[in-house]
């Protein structure tokens, strides 16, 4: 077998491990919280039978690791159970419905949203980098660091509003608010997610504009880079040829820590949008103690840094020659 | 190829008048050249030699109209075949590089870009200046493969830079450099990184090649015998200024200035050697491989006496500095021993005690890499006193002081960081660090071979005089047989992980040799001119003959 195919082998293994033992963690540590679900939705005047009877009802009285491998079992066939609320014991029916179908359509809203915004800021950051590398401390160097450092720094929601109050009240271009429909089309969920995703690229471009440029300064030093330049290669072409395609491991990392950022990390920016993604529900069920809701997400989300994180680890190996060309 | 009208040979191709090139270090100018001059005639090879930091390369930089980052040209003129690089244009001189001037650089491994295959990078130059077309480039590389005597000229270039040897790759940045037909070429130490196996063959495919295409070259080198084969004229460099002028074969025979004659003697130690049948560290019998990988030692055996410095020599790959790890502990052997004083030491690291980890210690080749850059001397010095002796406050250092004046270096070193002090410095205060455990022997891998002749001398007399004081026993790892020939007292000749011969020194270097000792040593560069030309003609005698 190839070693790079082992290698990324061994990776995923090693990233399959690292979910389950998360999952475990995640299982556990929602166990620990305070308070009882029961108890939230019957109120405080409960009588510890109807309590001990709800939960019996919710399986919530079985031992700890059975609810754990029974939760388990039933995300690997893709089901991550039924959701509390709508089982409130005032309507005795249960209109509770599966957590499948509660974080599925959201989820499909987060991932176009981080899509439309990793679209954008991606290439744009690479962009800057190389051309910022390019052009070191000059005035567009240093007015580029200058304008993205701003924009990193301020708070989302500042950003947002910022963007709100100039392209929706000022000039109005876009919406302010992003309530998107499962029924509007491609382009309409687009011109509807502008704003958001805008947000999102002046939050994360910084981080890996920033990373592109010191990697490639970084590898400017070389004295491969000094063979070039007495090839007479022009500048611009030893960053694109001689640079770039050694400085792909950093960068490739901070890439795929902001795309898991763009998934996992945006509920405040969904929140000043009235953007109808899975951080919103997650906020919304810890307030309401829907556990199983709470622990879907965190599933998910964990699944998304670690798929991101692996990605990026394949992508640093198989760049990297020595690995990919043994001797 | 490049179809501008050649000059005829002898017309001058290269003119730079009172060069001035200062380097900006702690917020000053610093003079790195101060006014040399030089012209190379067309068809010339020029020998430009010095020490390290004399401006060698800065020189030989800007006769390609380039200055490193951090160097400036102030002043002079520099005149290539009529184009005056001062007052051309970056993007003019830019024009120039890679297709009429080109350059070769010391080390081949930093200087290829490990992300391209070998012939994407040969011809590049070619196809960036719109010299010839991809095809013609590609085949003519081939040709030049092959000319330049790579095994299979054909494939080769599709290889990356990691999957072949150093020998090989100076090869290809030779043919890179050629690619273009260039009028002139700048060779920045290109051998120096290399065993005198492969130094002999690489000089020669160097030699045969400017030769054929009556390209003019500087030859950039503190190495004389190196220098005296490959230069019609040689130029002394020292503090960046010129000391000497001269055709190689006058100034081989008459240097005229001190300092010329200084570079000439330098090899002039000689140490008696002494048999000793006290064994102080015995190799038994041992195997060893890298994790999983093929046996690179197989069988070895050495017995080092006690006070004596025995010589371990071999090419690259040969097992040298893995019988150091062995000795060391860092690799544990597949099979057999190491004995200390006749008893045997655990073959782990770890497992190893703080006494006899003091016993032995280590010098390695980079005095660079073997020291922390943010460490004082202070630090470097004082970590084994107090990890070893426990020593501290006063006595920790007077103790400092006394290693320092051992080292002949002052006070004032203590606290100093790695990067203020110069190579030779530096090689010092690895000697002190190993000597502040007080072992009792120390191995030196290829300790020398990183610093110019002046400073080898100046480091290889201190170890010498310190075995004289001490009683030392030295395992010196090395290619350079005059390390060599300076220092010990027995030799081990290692080929392909095995001991080919062991003996006094006076026993192997005489005759009868064995063949790869025969190969080792009359590869050894000498200082006639003729000798490179009389040894290929040898060789291939012997060959015809076999």
């Amino acid at each position: 077998m190839h070693p790079v195919t082992k290698t990324i082998l061994q990776r995923l293994g090693l990233g399959f491990a690292t979910l389950l033992v998360v999952s475990m963690i995640i299982f556990s540590s929602i166990e620990f919280l305070p308070g009882d679900f029961g108890e939230a939705i019957l109120g405080q005047a409960a009588l510890p039978e109807t309590v001990a009877a709800f939960r019996a009802e919710l399986g919530l009285d079985l031992p700890l690791h059975e609810r754990y491998l029974d939760w388990l079992g039933g995300i690997m066939t893709g089901d991550m159970g039924n959701s509390f609320s709508g089982r409130g014991a005032s309507t005795g029916g249960d209109r509770s419905r599966a957590v499948v179908e509660l974080i599925g359509p959201r989820i499909e809203n987060t991932l176009f949203l981080a899509s439309m915004a990793a679209i954008i800021a991606v290439p744009l950051a690479l962009f800057l980098g190389v051309t910022t590398a390019l052009y070191r401390n000059s005035i567009y160097d240093r007015m580029v660091n200058g304008i993205t450092l701003t924009t990193i720094s301020f708070p989302e929601f500042f950003v947002a509003y910022i963007l709100i109050l100039i392209f929706s009240s000022f000039f109005k271009v876009f919406p302010s608010l992003a309530n998107i429909s499962q029924d509007a089309t491609f382009l309409e969920q687009a011109y509807l997610s502008a704003l958001p995703a805008i947000t999102l690229t002046l939050v994360i471009v910084a981080h890996m504009m920033r990373m592109t440029r010191a990697a490639i300064i970084n590898l400017m030093a070389s004295p491969y880079i000094e063979m070039a330049e007495l090839k007479g290669i022009s500048k611009s072409q030893i960053i694109i040829k001689h640079a770039l395609p050694n400085a792909w491991a950093p960068i490739v990392n901070v890439i795929a820590f902001n795309l898991a950022y763009l998934v996992v990390g945006v509920v405040v920016v969904e929140v000043v949008f009235v953007y109808p993604g899975v951080g919103q529900l997650m906020v919304d069920a810890v307030t309401s103690r829907d556990v199983p809701v709470v622990q879907g997400c965190a599933i998910i989300f964990a699944a998304t840094y670690i798929l991101l994180n692996l990605l990026a680890d394949i992508i640093s190996i198989a760049t990297n020659p020595r690995l990919l060309h043994p001797r | 190829m490049s179809n501008q009208n050649k000059g005829k040979k002898g017309d001058v191709l290269l003119e730079m008048r009172d060069i001035v090139i200062d380097g900006f270090s702690d917020d000053k100018w610093h003079p790195i050249i101060k006014g040399a001059d030089l012209v190379l005639r067309r068809g010339e090879v020029m020998g430009i030699i010095g020490e390290s930091g004399a401006g060698k390369s800065t020189l030989g930089l800007a006769s390609m109209g380039f200055a490193r980052p951090g160097c400036e040209i102030h002043g002079g003129t520099i005149n290539f075949d009529g184009i005056d690089l001062i007052a051309a244009t970056e993007s003019e001189r830019r024009q120039l590089r890679g297709s009429r001037i080109a350059y070769v650089a010391q080390s081949a491994a930093a200087s290829f870009n490990p992300a391209h295959r070998l012939i994407d990078q040969t011809i590049e130059a070619c196809l960036s200046h719109g010299i010839s077309s991809e095809e013609e480039a590609r085949s003519d590389a081939k040709q030049l493969f092959a000319d330049l005597q790579l095994p299979q000229p054909n494939t080769i270039g599709d290889r990356y830079p990691h999957q072949v040897s150093g020998g090989q790759l100076q090869r290809v940045m030779t043919a890179m450099a050629m690619s273009s037909r260039p009028d002139l070429i700048i060779f920045d130490e290109p051998t120096t990184a290399l065993d005198v196996t492969t130094q002999v063959e690489v000089l020669a495919s160097m030699r045969l090649i400017v030769e054929k295409y009556n390209t003019a070259a500087i030859y950039i080198t503190h190495d004389l015998a190196v220098v005296a084969q490959m230069a019609d004229v040689i130029k002394v460099l020292r503090y960046g200024e010129t000391v000497e002028n001269a055709d190689t074969r006058s100034m081989l025979s008459n240097p005229k200035k001190e300092y010329t004659k200084s570079l000439w003697s330098v090899r002039s130690i000689e140490k008696e050697e002494a048999i000793s049948k006290d064994i102080v560290l015995k190799v038994d019998r041992v195997d060893a491989a890298y994790s999983g990988g093929i046996k690179v030692l197989d069988n070895i055996s050495i017995d080092i006496p006690r006070g004596q410095t025995i010589a371990i020599v071999g090419e690259s790959g040969s097992g040298k500095s893995t019988t150091a790890r062995v000795m060391t502990g860092l690799l544990p052997p597949l099979k057999g021993a190491v004995l200390f004083n006749g008893k045997p030491l655990p073959p782990m690291l770890k497992d190893r005690s703080v006494e006899q980890l003091k016993k032995i210690q280590m010098i390695y080749q980079s005095a660079d890499t073997a020291m922390n850059p943010r460490h004082t001397v202070r630090d470097v010095i004082g970590r084994p006193l107090e990890f070893y002796l426990g020593l501290k406050g006063k006595a920790l250092d007077d103790r400092l002081v006394e290693l320092l004046n051992l080292i002949e270096l002052d006070e004032s070193f203590i606290d100093r960081l790695p990067a203020e002090m110069s190579g030779g410095q530096k090689q010092r205060v690895c000697i002190a660090r190993a000597l502040a455990a007080e072992p009792e022997v120390i191995i030196c891998d290829e300790v020398t071979s990183a610093l110019d002749q002046i400073v080898q001398k100046g480091i290889l007399s201190l170890l010498l005089r310190l075995q004289k004081e001490l009683g030392i026993t030295y395992i010196f790892i090395t290619h350079d047989i005059a390390t060599v020939k300076a220092i010990s007292d027995q030799i081990v000749v290692m080929f392909q992980g095995k001991v080919v011969e062991q003996g006094m020194k006076s026993e192997i270097l005489s005759p009868p040799f064995l063949d790869y000792t025969n190969l080792l040593l009359s590869s050894v560069p000498e200082m006639d001119p003729d000798w490179l030309t009389g040894l290929l003609e040898q060789r291939e005698k012997a060959e015809r003959l076999s």
